[in-house]
């Protein structure tokens, strides 16, 4: 009976049905995605446009009053931008290295496969843990009286207790170099599969025209692993640039503005300035910037196919 | 013909390796280590490596804390949610873009796609007001739509992935048997597809077990905050106990730990399928 039913509606209306059906099934995508997230940036661009919303009651169209108040007239967008230029260009250039370095060992036919395995693992671990969780890791690591300081003693390279965190000069280094602990995994998983992706016979042919073992990663690994390296360096600038909570936890922006980030400096102008207009143009700018990477990655992944 | 260098070559890759298990484990060791000291050897200089009062102490604390455990329970709830709601939402989507051709779809593909990028801070000040008009501020309905939102592009790109390489035949032959189109998806599609759900699923329970910046701008109190966000909390408490910082780490690290140790491949497939075309 059931079935007859269905028959029947399909008898009803079979083209207006068989149109509306792909839509249907992405109903409730299109529903989150717009009530979440379109929407959302639509209220963000506006409020980049008023003076202060959320606390005024009527706000005023200002046109770029705000981007001027945030790009030229708060020093600290400056540092900011600075600030997150260093983070992400260090941890992209040490993501690449270190994925790179352990996807290729992970990928040597000069080890037992047992170990291969073993290493993948315990390689891929940082990738595990939430924010929180390597904030406070690092943050008791990197303490003064922290073993990070003791194994710098023991081996003789520094003495002194110093503040990794806490000091203006480290804060920084400190803050990238967790980071980069934090995020090299997704590197070298996504590197080796590219690696095991690499036909033999481009080896082969290599090794007959007697290229050596340098003139085979130059010319036939990295060349094969391009795509791929593309879109890492795509994925992680989009990733990196917003990164807040790790910061938020360990230095929180500070020492005075040392480790402030684009993320730091939107979080604070909205919670705990609330100059939300503010807020909104900074984060308007880091959506333009991203959303340039994402064109420019959406179209890198369709040339591909 | 080039043994010599063979040998050169594997102690390279050993010596790498030493490196590598060092730099990736020691900080996890050290983890482990220190949620089974108490509090006061935690910074002893030189470093107690394993303490003569070794102790579980830590953990105990935790588990006899009701707020703690909480954070847990919250965790768990609102990742379990996420991982069926987005599994659902996404199957639909991604059976749209593999079964159908229609008018706007590379559009709202594309869409989809690009949802990624949009970094969730740029979102977080409208989003708040927005949850407030909804009231849903401080409840896991907000965490949960949140993390929908949050996974499911990526859900969506992986389950049409999965759904291409399962011929269309499959899904005629149920309609040629009377069969709906939903039928077929259910029945046959579906089950097919479970290594693809395994990896989505896994994946979407990492991001919702551990996202901060929206768990800690929609929750006020106890009774709905995550695991991340309680354990960023002790860290601003008077007295830092940092076994107990420890120990709770260790523990909400766990279940993501489980799930990659034993369902490793699916891991992995799943969250590198954004920068490598398998």
């Amino acid at each position: 009976m059931k079935a007859e039913t269905i028959n029947t509606y399909k008898q009803v209306s079979p083209p207006l049905r068989k149109k509306i059906e792909p839509y249907l099934y992405l109903l409730p995508t299109l529903l989150l995605m717009c009530v979440l997230l379109i929407i959302p940036i639509i209220m963000v661009i506006r409020y980049s446009f008023y003076d202060n919303v959320i606390i005024n009651k009527n706000p005023v169209f200002v046109g770029l009053e705000n981007f001027k108040l945030v790009m030229i007239e708060n020093a600290t967008f400056f540092v900011a931008v600075k600030n997150t230029l260093i983070f992400v260009g260090g941890s992209i250039v040490f993501h690449m290295i270190l994925g790179l370095a352990f996807a290729v060992v992970l990928n040597t036919k000069y080890l037992h496969t047992r170990t291969k395995a073993v290493s993948r693992v315990l390689l891929a671990l940082p990738w595990m843990f939430t924010a929180s969780v390597i904030a406070i890791l690092w943050k008791m690591m990197m303490n003064p009286n922290g073993i990070i300081n003791y194994l710098l003693e023991v081996a003789n390279l520094s003495s002194t207790h110093i503040e990794w965190l806490a000091s203006r000069d480290f804060a920084l280094f400190s803050i990238t170099f967790i980071n980069i602990w934090a995020g090299y995994p997704f590197y070298m998983v996504s590197l080796l599969a590219g690696l095991q992706g690499i036909s033999n016979d481009l080896y082969e042919a290599a090794a007959i025209d007697g290229a050596n073992i340098n003139q085979r990663f130059f010319r036939v690994t990295l060349p094969q692993l391009k795509p791929i390296i593309i879109s890492l360096v795509m994925l992680d600038f989009v990733w990196t640039i917003q990164q807040f909570a790790l910061i938020w936890m360990t230095t929180g922006g500070g020492p005075i503005n040392a480790t402030e980030m684009m993320s730091t400096l939107i979080y604070k102008l909205g919670f705990s300035k609330y100059e939300y207009a503010q807020a909104s143009a900074a984060a308007v700018i880091l959506l333009v910037v991203c959303t340039i990477v994402a064109y420019l990655y959406v179209r890198h992944q369709r040339g591909q196919e | 013909m080039v043994g010599e260098k063979k040998w050169y070559l594997k102690a390279i890759a050993i010596v790498v390796l030493i490196f590598g298990a060092f730099y990736a484990g020691f900080p996890i060791l050290w983890m482990f280590l220190n949620s089974f000291k108490p509090n006061a050897q935690i910074f002893a200089w030189p470093p107690v490596w394993i303490s003569d009062n070794f102790t579980f102490a830590a953990y105990i604390e935790i588990f006899k804390d009701p707020e703690k455990v909480r954070y847990f329970i919250n965790s768990y709830f609102i990742a379990f949610v996420v991982v069926v709601l987005t599994i659902l939402v996404s199957v639909l989507a991604a059976y749209s873009f593999s079964r159908f051709d229609y008018p706007g779809k590379k559009v709202i593909n594309t869409l989809i796609v690009s949802v990624q990028a949009v970094p969730p801070i740029v979102l977080l000040i409208p989003y708040l007001s927005l949850i407030v008009t909804f009231k849903l501020h401080n409840t896991y309905g907000a965490l949960i739509l949140t993390y929908m939102l949050l996974t499911m592009s990526y859900a969506i790109i992986m389950m049409t992935g999965y759904f291409n390489t399962l011929p269309k035949e499959l899904d005629e032959a149920v309609m040629i048997d009377g069969g709906s189109r939903f039928r077929a998806l259910w029945q046959i599609l579906v089950p097919l597809a479970t290594p693809g759900l395994v990896a989505v699923g896994m994946y979407t329970f990492m991001i919702s077990w551990n996202e901060y910046l929206f768990a800690l701008a929609l929750t006020k109190t106890n009774d709905v905050r995550t695991v991340p966000v309680g354990i960023s909390l002790l860290m601003g408490q008077h007295a830092y106990e940092w076994n107990q910082m420890m120990a709770m780490s260790v523990l909400g690290s766990l279940p993501i730990l489980v799930l990659f140790l034993f369902f490793q491949r699916y891991f992995i497939a799943g969250m590198t399928s954004g920068a490598v075309k398998h």
